[in-house]
């Protein structure tokens, strides 16, 4: 009898739902009359993201010390289910605010790939050695590099595919030859026996774990690892950017966190230095390139550059308070990248041409809702008070303030004192200046009303607003998951 | 009942941001919720015991319990008297801008009332993140403010205005992670003392932009000419004293060390901010310009007045700053009635204006003389306080005091006889109005309050402070 290993199913269960609402979607294309093969393909994968966010809160509940499952290639612990809850719901988000984008008749495969994609990030999360780390980070990436060409009618998207595809496989690359010297070095693919191996600061072990974080660097576009970034940003379907901008950072960011700590606690006084250079890097290019920027998308491009600096430096804490910052600055991101996007894709489809901050002129009066959602959606990117960015740099500060890096929160206050220099720029182009001459809005009146956008902005909004006022109870869970890793 | 005050302005401005009502419906509304705040204030103040010492009508809540962070608020004597001044001048703003029929009434009474509630909520916090947190929300309605019905240069008014207010906001925030964290807890009541210069230096950076001092007042200029009268009468009268009470609850009480060592260099700095600040208000084209560089001389007065560290000092600067909250919306609204009938405040355009409009040129002389701080008024109680408080540290700040008196009696007589007397200007029409029943209506209780304050400054100098000492007040209890 062949022996079978004990799969615990309800530690899968996230994957498996996306994955089983991504085929659902992807056979609406041949099984569903096109009339409808809309409707049931959003509901299928609208349906999958709920299933997994509701999957991975039970996962958290039931999963107060951390277990290794298959083989120890993946873990069962609270950090990977909280992740997974934050890139659920915001893949559930996207679904909503991308239910009106305009595409030819590729439904099936958006919504397919859009689940599959989640999947792929909900599995990443909990790997637990480099073979799965390296299939979870290809699994999304694959579907993220069809995605963002998905809009075949535009150059730029097809552009911003291309590019995706070669910096992203270079990317990949790099890690995979990082995860290769790692092996090399020390015998081992899971991350506690790498760290068990205990090969000191071998030269093979420093170069792999240089290449592995470069390697992250890329998905969580930080610079110098950025130049992707705003072309694909920009170049993307703007749901797919939402998507992007909210939930490869996030998986990227809980892997980097985790690796790093499970896999290379000798070597700490390493990586805290290179991530806190990357993140004081990312914060000053970032946030300079975003001064000069027109176009709404790309600006919000360079703007989530200078948030990758902020979440890197709650990473070189390498503390406990370091994580939970991590973790609770991630809820309120993920919304305000999500809100923000989805409505300079309500602006995109109301205009019918790319949205620069001409482009927003007067849209705060002519669209109060949108307006004021977008006003907060700016003030919680600049660390405003009365939303959750505020308590999230906050966070930050105090655990780099704590880990004794106090420059490092110098270097943070100045780089949001930089920030707010575009982020009320995009304010004073919503009230503060009347739109040019010539009608900005396309011809054929207004769009037709989009229900689920609004829903979906309601809801970014809301979890923006409310982590400020209940940031306890998000830094709680925060600090549960957190507590899942050996500081 | 401090949670009250803080909320019902902003329930206020939720439900008027909401209310699809009519434009005079809306601003009546917004009015009727501005008075009120004014009756629930008094309410609060008759439930407050001016004789005990400690915090009073307070509540807490605990907020963030990992870092220490607790929604903690409640008044002592001073945060209570600037509390009541800061209502009072928001109903009376929010009246002015009911007056005059703002474009938008909806959003626009809605960012004022939310700038009330934020501007009580920093004076009521007894929490430094809370402190924070009101103190930054305070600009999110006054950028919109300025910004959108401001005059001609409202942008540029804005972005000096933030960039210089974020500037010092960031800096005080660096600080208040790194004594938070230092002190394990953001509590103004539970935390101890520091002696550390460069988080102090932050927190001052902040407050002397914000009220703003000597020479950190670049942005003043163009944002009081810019903003709205009313919006203008806020910022100098209420918000610039929000650094007043950053200084007396955090600055004294929480670096005493710091605060010595910098002592001088802040006097002298405030010395020259209120000589600097007299001149160019005398020198100023404008009716706009004379009230806001008067302002910047008045807050370095005030300046000088906490930190000769000392009992008469503080009372004087407690009393000077509600008597100059009251004095400059006054003269702001005023200035702004008068512009609204020239069309201009270009002092060469005007003139002759008390010919024919008594209640006007008895109003502005009545508020201008005691702005210039005529023996047996409030300011003139003030800043005798004040001045008899520097003697203590040096002569020759008290003579400075006794300069800005001077040069203050030159500039307001300068703007009383540009408006009212010399030649009718070319801008003064025979046909423009005297003050209309409801102008007067909301500039009479200004100058009530500030004409009952005049013949009893006690009622403030007296009960600002636990005890008889503030000196000891801030080195103990409010430690």
């Amino acid at each position: 009898m062949i022996e079978t290993p004990n799969v615990d199913w309800l530690a899968l269960s996230p994957t498996l739902a996306l994955l089983g609402a991504s085929g659902v979607a992807l056979l609406t294309a041949v099984l569903v009359p096109a009339w409808m093969r809309k409707g049931v393909a959003a509901s299928a994968a609208l349906v999958g993201f709920v299933l997994a966010a509701v999957l991975a809160g039970v996962v958290f509940d039931e999963s107060a010390t951390p277990e290794a499952l298959l083989a120890e290639s993946m873990v069962r612990d609270r950090l990977a289910a909280l992740a997974q809850v934050i890139l659920a719901v915001t893949g559930a988000v996207v679904v909503l605010a991308s239910w009106a984008e305009r595409r030819r008749d590729w439904h099936s495969e958006y919504y397919a790939l859009l689940a599959a994609a989640g999947a792929g990030m909900v599995f990443f999360v909990g790997a637990e050695n480099l073979m799965t780390l390296f299939l979870g980070l290809e699994w999304f990436s694959l579907c993220l590099y069809v995605l963002v060409a998905l809009d075949t009618d535009r150059a730029t998207s097809l552009e911003a595919g291309l590019k995706y595809v070669i910096v992203g496989g270079f990317g990949s690359a790099v890690l995979l030859f990082g995860s290769a010297l790692v092996f090399g070095a020390t015998g081992e693919l899971g991350f506690s026996q790498i760290a068990a191996a205990g090969a000191g600061n071998d030269a093979f072990l420093v170069a792999g774990l240089a290449m592995i974080l470069a390697g992250l660097a890329f998905k969580v576009s930080a610079a110098p690892f950025h130049m992707w970034t705003p072309d694909v940003y920009q170049g993307a379907p703007t749901s797919v950017t939402a998507f992007m901008s909210a939930a490869t950072k996030t998986a990227a960011m809980v892997v980097t966190l985790r690796i790093l700590l499970t896999a290379f606690p000798e070597e700490r006084e390493i990586w805290t230095v290179a991530v806190a250079v990357i993140a004081c890097v990312s914060l000053v290019w970032g946030n300079l390139a975003a001064l000069a920027q027109r176009d709404v998308k790309r600006l919000l491009a360079y703007s989530s550059i200078s948030h990758a600096g902020f979440l890197l430096i709650a990473v070189s804490a390498a503390s406990e308070r370091g994580g939970e910052a991590l973790l609770y600055y991630l809820v309120p991101y993920s919304a305000m990248s999500v809100g923000a996007f989805a409505i300079v894709a309500a602006r995109e489809r109301e205009l019918d041409r790319p949205v620069t901050l001409e482009g927003l002129a007067g849209l705060g009066w002519e669209r109060p809702l949108y307006g004021v959602a977008l006003w907060v959606f700016m003030l919680g990117f600049a660390g405003f008070p009365l939303t959750g960015g505020f308590f999230g740099k906050l966070f930050v500060f105090s655990a780099a303030y704590d880990a004794g890096d106090w420059w490092l929160v110098l270097v943070g206050v100045a780089a949001t004192a930089v920030s707010l220099a575009y982020y009320l720029n995009v304010v004073r182009w919503l009230y503060m200046r009347t739109p040019p001459a010539a009608p900005m809005v396309a011809v054929g009146g207004s769009p037709p009303s989009d229900p689920a956008l609004g829903v979906a902005v309601g809801a970014a909004v809301f979890v923006t607003v409310a982590s400020f006022f209940a940031a306890q109870p998000i830094l709680d869970l925060a600090s549960d998951a957190a507590a899942s890793l050996p500081f | 009942m401090t949670t009250a005050l803080i909320l019902l302005p902003l329930a206020g401005a939720l439900v008027v941001a909401v209310l699809p009502l009519p434009r005079t419906t809306t601003a009546g509304l917004a009015f009727f919720v501005a008075l009120m705040e004014v009756g629930l204030w008094i309410v609060a103040a008759s439930r407050f015991d001016f004789d005990d010492g400690g915090l009073q009508l307070g509540t807490s809540q605990e907020w963030v319990e990992s870092l220490g962070i607790s929604y903690s608020v409640g008044f002592y004597g001073f945060s209570l008297w600037l509390v009541g001044a800061t209502v009072v001048v928001s109903a009376a703003a929010i009246g002015y801008a009911m007056w005059v029929g703002r474009d938008r009434p909806r959003a626009y009474h809605a960012l004022m009332l939310f700038l009330t509630g934020a501007v009580v909520a920093t004076f009521a916090s007894q929490d430094l993140l809370l402190f924070y947190v009101s103190f930054e929300a305070m600009l999110i309605p006054l950028y919109v403010l300025v910004g959108v019905w401001g005059g001609a240069r409202r942008v540029a008014a804005t972005l000096t205005f933030v960039v210089y207010t974020m500037a010092g906001s960031l800096l005080m925030l660096a600080s208040v992670v790194a004594f938070g964290v230092t002190q394990g807890t953001f509590s103004l009541l539970d935390s101890g003392t520091s002696d550390n210069m460069w988080i102090f230096l932050g927190f001052a950076v902040a407050f002397a932009v914000k009220a703003p001092l000597f020479p950190f007042h670049g942005w003043l200029p163009l944002a009081y000419r810019e903003a709205p009268v009313e919006v203008a009468a806020v910022l100098s009268a209420v918000v610039s004293k929000t650094a007043i009470f950053g200084f007396l609850r955090i600055g004294l009480p929480k670096f005493p060390e710091p605060v010595d060592d910098l002592t001088v260099v802040i006097l002298v700095l405030a010395g020259a901010g209120l000589v600097y600040g007299s001149v160019l208000a005398f020198r100023a084209p404008d009716l706009r310009g004379i009230v806001a560089y008067s302002s910047l001389a008045q807050m370095g007065l005030i300046t000088l007045g906490v930190f000769a560290l000392n009992d008469l000092g503080l009372d004087g600067a407690v009393l000077q700053s509600v008597a100059h909250a009251l004095v400059s919306a006054t003269m702001f609204l005023l200035a702004g009635m008068v512009e609204r009938r020239c069309g201009s405040g270009d002092l060469d355009t005007l003139g002759g204006m008390a010919q024919g409009r008594p209640v006007l040129a008895t109003v502005l002389l009545t508020a201008g003389i005691i702005a210039l701080a005529v023996p047996g008024s409030a300011t003139f109680a003030g800043e005798f306080l004040i001045m008899a408080g520097v003697y203590d540290e040096g002569w020759g700040y008290a003579a400075i005091v006794a300069l800005g008196i001077v040069l203050a009696a030159m500039y307001v007589l300068r703007l009383i006889s540009a408006v009212l007397h010399v030649r009718p200007g070319s801008a003064v029409r025979e046909e423009a109005l005297d003050l209309r029943p409801g102008e007067l209506a909301l500039v009479l209780p200004l100058v009530g309050c500030l004409l009952a304050l005049s013949a009893w400054p006690a009622l403030v100098s007296q009960s600002s402070f636990p005890s008889d000492e503030p000196q000891q007040a801030i080195s103990r209890s409010l430690r």
